[in-house]
C-alpha cells in the first residue's frame, strides 16, 4: 500500500476519534529486546507483538504530538518526492514550539515509532540516515546507476588501490558479481587497512567489508543482499569484548530490538563469528585488557535478556568464559606475535577451524 | 571563742512579708521589665474581671484604657461590669498578697492563687510611689464605695489612706481600678494590643473596649449572649492531695470521723471506698480526724495511694468549644482549612482537666516561618515563656511530617499554619507565680498530643489533597500545551480546515475534563474574617517612637534576650 495513504488513514482515526469526543490513541510496535524472540529457522529478532499505545496523557501527550507531527512531516517528504536527513528531520522540529525536539536521539527515536506504526523503512518515509553504510574492498564488481541518466555503472572493488568502496545509504537498486569464496565483515577501521594494503582478499578470494563500529542498516542490507544473491557464507571479525559480540556481531547477524519492525531485512542469519573468542584470547595468549563495569554490565544483560544469547548455550559459555576471565582483547592485539601474523597465521587457521568459531 | 555571738546575730534575724518578698522578686510574679509590667497589670486586672462576671452569670463588659503620661509612665483604667466587691474586703482583695477567693477552691477560674491584682498594686506603688484608686459598686440603689489604697510591705496589710462613699451615675454594679505605672508600650507580638485580641477570640461572649495609648479605640463586641457553662466547684480528689495539705485537711475539718472526713471532703470518696482506705491505711474509720498523728497521716496517705478510686467529676470544667473556637480563629485568619477538637477530659494528679485544639492553614499566612502556636489556660493567652511550656514541647514532640508540615528534629513544624491550644482545668500547673507556661505533667503533654494529632491528622488529608490537586493542575496545563500542536498536526496531515481545527482543540479540552475529572479548586471562603481584628497585634513597633531610647540599660537587657528567644521559638 502507499505508505503516504496509509499516514493519512492513521490522520483520518485519530480526528474521527476526537469528533466522536474519545481518548484518541496511536498504537506502535513496542521497540525493545522484551519484544522479540529468536527462532534460528527464521534467523532473525521477530516481534512478539506487544503494543505501546501514546494518549493524552501527561507522560504521552509530548510523543503523542510529536508523532503527529513526524507523520506530517513524512507525508509531506512523500508528497513531494523528497527526502530528508535524519538530521535535517530533527532540524525541522525546531519550528515545532513546544513540541520540539531537544537533541537528535528524541527525534529518530520518534521516527523509528513511526516506521514500526506504518511497518515500513524510514527511506519509505522519506528519511535517510547520513552515516555511510561502510566500506568494501575485494573481489566484488557492484553495478550501481548514474542518478541522471539511470546508465549502468559498474565499480570494480579490487581497483580502489589502498582505499575502498563506499556503501551507499540506500541499497536496493545494487547489482553484484563476484567469484569470492566468502564475506568477511571487519569491526575496526585499523584491521580492514592491513588486511586491504596486504591485500588479503586476493590471497583468501573474498571480499572485505569494515563495518566501523555497530553496523549501519545499510551496511546490514548490503551484506545480506550480497550474501542472499551469491550464496556467500559471512564470517564476522571483531574485537573480543561484549561490545564486539552483542553491538556488532549479534545486531549485524539478527537486527536489534530498538528496530525490530525492519529485522526482516536488515539482517544477516548467516553470518558466523569466527573471532575473536574468549577462547582466542586464551589459545593466542594474547595481551589484555581488563573489563570495564560497562562491559560486564553488558555482558549479564545479554545472558539475562537477549533471546539470542538465551537461545545459544556456546555464547553463554562464551561470556561466561570472559566474565571469568575479566579481560577484553581487541584485533589488534594479534601484532604481539608480528604485523601481519593476523594474515599469515590466524584467520587462515580460524577459517579453516569451525569448531572455535561461534554461532 | 566567737567573734559576733548568736544574740547580736539574732536582732537582724526577723520575719519576711510576703510583700517584702515580691518586692525583690517581682519578676517572679510577671513583672521584670516595664513592658512585660504593663501588660501583666493589664492581664490580672482582665482576669478577675471575667472571673467575677461569669461567676456572677453577667455577661461581662470590660473597658480598658491605657494613657501615656511621658514615655515610661502610664495611668490605666479599668471598669468592669461585674458584681462589685463588697466594702469590707476591697482593702484585702487590692492590697494584701495572697489573699483571694479561688485558692481554697477547686474550680475552674482564670485566677487561682490571690496574688495578682495586689501584685499590680504593689508594682504599681513601687514604681510611681502613688497609691491605687478602687470604685466598687455592688447595687443599683446604693453609692459606691472609693477606696484610696497602698500595701504596707513591711506587715503585707493594707493602707487605706481614704475610704469615701461616692455617686456612680449609670453604673448599677462593677469595679474600676485606676492607677499609675512605670512600662513601656509596643505593638506586634507580646503586646497588650494582642493580648486583648486573643482574649476576646477565646472569650466570645464578652465584650472589651480597649483604648491603647495611641488614643486608638477598638471595640471587640461579643460575638455570643450566651455565657459559658458555669464551671462547677469541685472537692479534691484523693490522688491529687499532697501529705501536707492532707494533715492540714485533718485538722480544719469538720467532720467527726476518719470515714467522714474521707466522705465529704473529698470528691469520688463513698462510705465504700472510705472504709478500703481506712483498711489499706491500717487505720479505723472511727478515729477523729483531729488525733491523727503525722506518722498516722504519712499511713493514711499511702493508703490512698494503694486504694483503687474512680477518676474525679469531669462536669466542672468549661471548655470554649470546638465550634467557638473555629469562629474565633476565622474572625483573625483567612486560611484555606481550619478544624478543631474537644477533647473528653482527663486526670492529671488527681485535678481534672480537657485539651481543646484548632487550627487554621495556608491563605495568607507566612509560609516560609515556623507556625504560629497559641496558648491557652482557662481562656488566658500565655504570651511570654512558650519554650518553658508543657504546650510547646507537646508541639515541638509530634512528628509533623506525616501531616504534610516540614519539620526540624525537636522543633516546630514550619508552615502557614496557626494552631490553638487550650488547656482548661481545676488547677492549671504553672511553672511559676506569673502563669506564662505550663507545667510539663506527662498526662497533659500526652493528652495535648493526642489532640493536635486529631486535627494535624484532618490537616494531613487536606494538604495532601491540595498537593494532589496542584499536581493535577500542572499535568493538565502540560497536557494542554500540546493540543494546538495536535491539531496544527492534523492540519498539516488530513488538511482540516481552521474551523475544524477550532472544534478539535475544544473537544481535546473536554475529552481531557471527561477523562480525568473535573479539577477541585481550594478557595478561601471566610465570611467570618475581620480584617481589623487581624491586623491587631501584627504591627512589630510603635510608629514614631524607638524603643529603649528611655529605658534603663539594666531593665531592657532581659526582655530583649526573651524576645530574641521567642521569636526563634514562633
Amino acid at each position: 500500500m502507499n505508505v503516504g495513504k496509509k499516514i493519512k488513514e492513521i490522520g483520518e482515526k485519530v480526528y474521527k476519534t476526537i469528533l466522536k469526543k474519545k481518548q484518541p490513541e496511536l498504537k506502535m510496535p513496542l521497540r525493545s529486546l522484551s519484544n522479540v524472540k529468536y527462532d534460528p529457522k527464521d534467523g532473525y529478532f521477530e516481534l512478539l507483538g506487544k503494543m505501546k499505545v501514546r494518549a493524552l496523557t501527561a507522560s504521552m501527550v509530548k510523543t503523542f504530538a510529536q508523532t503527529l507531527k513526524m507523520m506530517a512531516l513524512s507525508k509531506d517528504l512523500i508528497e513531494k518526492d523528497d527526502m530528508a536527513t535524519k538530521r535535517e528531520a530533527y532540524y525541522v522540529s525546531k519550528n515545532w514550539g513546544e513540541a520540539r525536539f531537544k537533541e537528535q536521539p528524541e527525534s529518530d527515536g520518534i521516527m523509528d515509532d513511526v516506521e514500526g506504526m506504518m511497518m515500513v523503512n524510514r527511506e519509505q518515509l522519506g528519511f535517510i540516515p547520513e552515516e555511510k553504510g561502510g566500506e568494501v574492498a575485494g573481489k566484488l564488481i557492484v553495478i550501481d546507476q548514474d542518478p541522471d541518466t539511470k546508465k549502468e555503472i559498474r565499480i570494480d572493488c579490487t581497483k580502489f588501490g589502498s582505499g575502498a568502496y563506499s556503501i551507499p545509504s540506500s541499497v536496493e537498486h545494487l547489482k553484484f558479481e563476484t567469484n569470492a569464496k566468502f564475506i568477511l565483515a571487519i569491526e575496526t577501521a585499523g584491521m580492514f587497512q592491513r588486511l586491504v594494503k596486504h591485500k588479503y582478499w586476493k590471497k583468501a578470494n573474498c571480499i572485505l567489508v569494515s563495518m566501523g563500529g555497530v553496523p549501519t542498516r545499510a551496511l546490514r542490507r548490503f551484506i545480506r543482499r550480497l550474501s542472499d544473491a551469491k550464496k556467500l557464507p559471512v564470517y564476522v571479525f571483531t574485537d573480543g569484548d561484549p561490545y564486539g559480540y552483542f553491538n556488532i556481531y549479534r545486531t549485524l547477524k539478527v537486527g536489534s530490538g530498538r528496530a525490530a519492525h525492519i529485522n526482516q531485512y536488515f539482517c544477516v542469519p548467516r553470518a558466523k563469528f569466527i573471532g575473536i573468542t574468549p577462547q582466542d584470547i586464551v589459545d593466542y595468549k594474547l595481551p589484555t585488557h581488563t573489563l570495564k563495569d560497562v562491559d560486564i554490565k553488558r555482558a549479564k544483560d545479554a545472558v539475562k535478556n537477549d533471546p539470542f544469547v538465551q537461545y545459544h548455550k556456546e555464547w553463554q559459555r562464551a561470556i561466561k568464559q570472559l566474565v571469568g576471565m575479566k579481560v577484553r582483547a581487541e584485533q589488534q592485539a594479534l601484532a604481539k606475535w608480528g604485523l601481519n601474523y593476523v594474515i599469515e597465521k590466524y584467520l587462515p587457521q580460524k577459517l579453516k577451524n569451525q569448531k572455535t568459531w561461534l554461532p | 571563742m566567737l567573734k559576733v555571738h548568736a544574740k547580736e546575730l539574732a536582732k537582724k534575724q526577723r520575719e519576711i512579708s510576703v510583700a517584702e518578698f515580691f518586692e525583690k522578686n517581682r519578676h517572679l510574679l510577671g513583672f521584670d521589665n516595664p513592658r512585660k509590667s504593663l501588660l501583666t497589670t493589664i492581664k490580672e486586672a482582665v482576669d478577675n474581671s471575667l472571673d467575677a462576671a461569669e461567676e456572677a452569670r453577667v455577661l461581662p463588659e470590660i473597658s480598658v484604657e491605657i494613657v501615656e503620661l511621658s514615655e515610661t509612665r502610664f495611668k490605666i483604667t479599668i471598669e468592669d461590669n461585674g458584681p462589685g466587691i463588697v466594702r469590707a474586703q476591697i482593702p484585702k482583695i487590692f492590697a494584701k498578697l495572697l489573699y483571694g477567693s479561688k485558692f481554697h477552691k477547686l474550680s475552674q477560674s482564670r485566677g487561682q492563687q490571690g496574688i495578682g491584682i495586689s501584685a499590680a498594686v504593689l508594682y504599681s506603688q513601687l514604681t510611681t510611689g502613688k497609691p491605687t484608686l478602687i470604685t466598687s459598686k455592688t447595687d443599683p440603689k446604693k453609692k459606691a464605695h472609693q477606696f484610696t489604697l497602698k500595701i504596707n510591705t513591711k506587715t503585707n496589710e493594707p493602707q487605706i489612706i481614704k475610704d469615701d462613699q461616692i455617686e456612680w451615675k449609670n453604673k448599677d454594679h462593677g469595679i474600676k481600678i485606676e492607677m499609675e505605672l512605670e512600662g513601656a508600650y509596643f505593638k506586634g507580638k507580646q503586646s497588650v494590643d494582642e493580648y486583648i485580641k486573643e482574649t476576646a477570640i477565646t472569650n466570645p461572649h464578652t465584650t472589651i473596649i480597649y483604648t491603647n495609648p495611641l488614643a486608638e479605640q477598638i471595640i471587640f463586641a461579643r460575638a455570643t449572649e450566651e455565657l459559658p457553662v458555669e464551671p462547677k466547684e469541685i472537692k479534691p480528689h484523693p490522688y491529687g492531695v499532697e501529705l501536707g495539705i492532707l494533715i492540714k485537711m485533718l485538722q480544719s475539718t469538720k467532720a467527726r470521723t476518719l470515714q467522714s472526713f474521707l466522705q465529704t471532703d473529698f470528691s469520688r470518696v463513698g462510705p465504700g471506698t472510705a472504709k478500703e482506705i481506712c483498711q489499706n491505711a491500717k487505720l479505723l474509720p472511727k478515729s477523729r480526724p483531729k488525733t491523727i498523728s503525722r506518722d498516722m497521716t504519712e499511713q493514711l496517705y499511702k493508703g490512698i495511694q494503694a486504694t483503687k478510686i474512680i477518676s474525679p467529676p469531669t462536669n466542672c470544667l468549661s471548655p470554649i468549644g470546638a465550634e467557638l473556637l473555629e469562629k474565633g480563629l476565622r474572625k483573625e485568619i483567612n486560611a484555606e482549612f481550619y478544624c478543631s477538637v474537644t477533647r473528653s477530659p482527663s486526670v492529671y494528679r488527681g485535678n481534672p482537666f480537657l485539651i481543646e485544639v484548632g487550627l487554621a492553614y495556608g491563605g495568607e499566612q507566612d509560609k516560609e516561618g515556623t507556625i504560629r502556636l497559641l496558648r491557652y489556660a482557662n481562656r488566658v493567652p500565655l504570651i511570654y515563656q512558650p519554650g518553658a511550656c508543657a504546650i510547646t514541647q507537646a508541639v515541638q514532640q509530634i512528628a509533623w511530617n506525616p501531616y504534610g508540615l516540614s519539620q526540624s528534629k525537636r522543633s516546630l513544624p514550619v508552615g502557614p499554619l496557626t494552631l490553638v491550644v487550650h488547656m482548661a482545668s481545676v488547677w492549671v500547673p504553672f511553672t511559676s507565680e506569673s502563669k506564662e507556661a505550663i507545667a510539663h505533667y506527662p498526662e497533659i503533654i500526652k493528652d495535648i498530643k493526642l489532640a493536635v494529632r486529631e486535627c494535624g491528622r484532618q490537616l494531613g488529608i487536606f494538604i495532601n489533597k491540595k498537593r494532589r490537586i496542584h499536581a493535577e493542575s500542572k499535568k493538565r496545563s502540560y497536557i494542554e500545551t500540546y493540543i494546538p500542536h495536535i491539531s496544527e498536526a492534523l492540519h498539516e496531515l488530513i488538511g482540516i480546515k481552521k474551523t475544524e481545527k477550532e472544534k478539535v482543540e475544544k473537544l481535546l479540552f473536554q475529552i481531557l475534563e471527561k477523562h480525568r475529572g473535573k479539577l477541585e479548586k481550594i478557595e478561601m471562603d471566610n465570611p467570618d474574617y475581620d480584617e481589623e481584628i487581624a491586623k491587631i497585634g501584627k504591627e512589630e513597633t510603635r510608629e514614631g517612637k524607638k524603643p529603649s531610647v528611655s529605658q534603663k540599660p539594666k531593665v531592657s537587657e532581659k526582655p530583649k534576650k526573651e524576645d530574641k528567644q521567642t521569636k526563634l521559638k514562633e
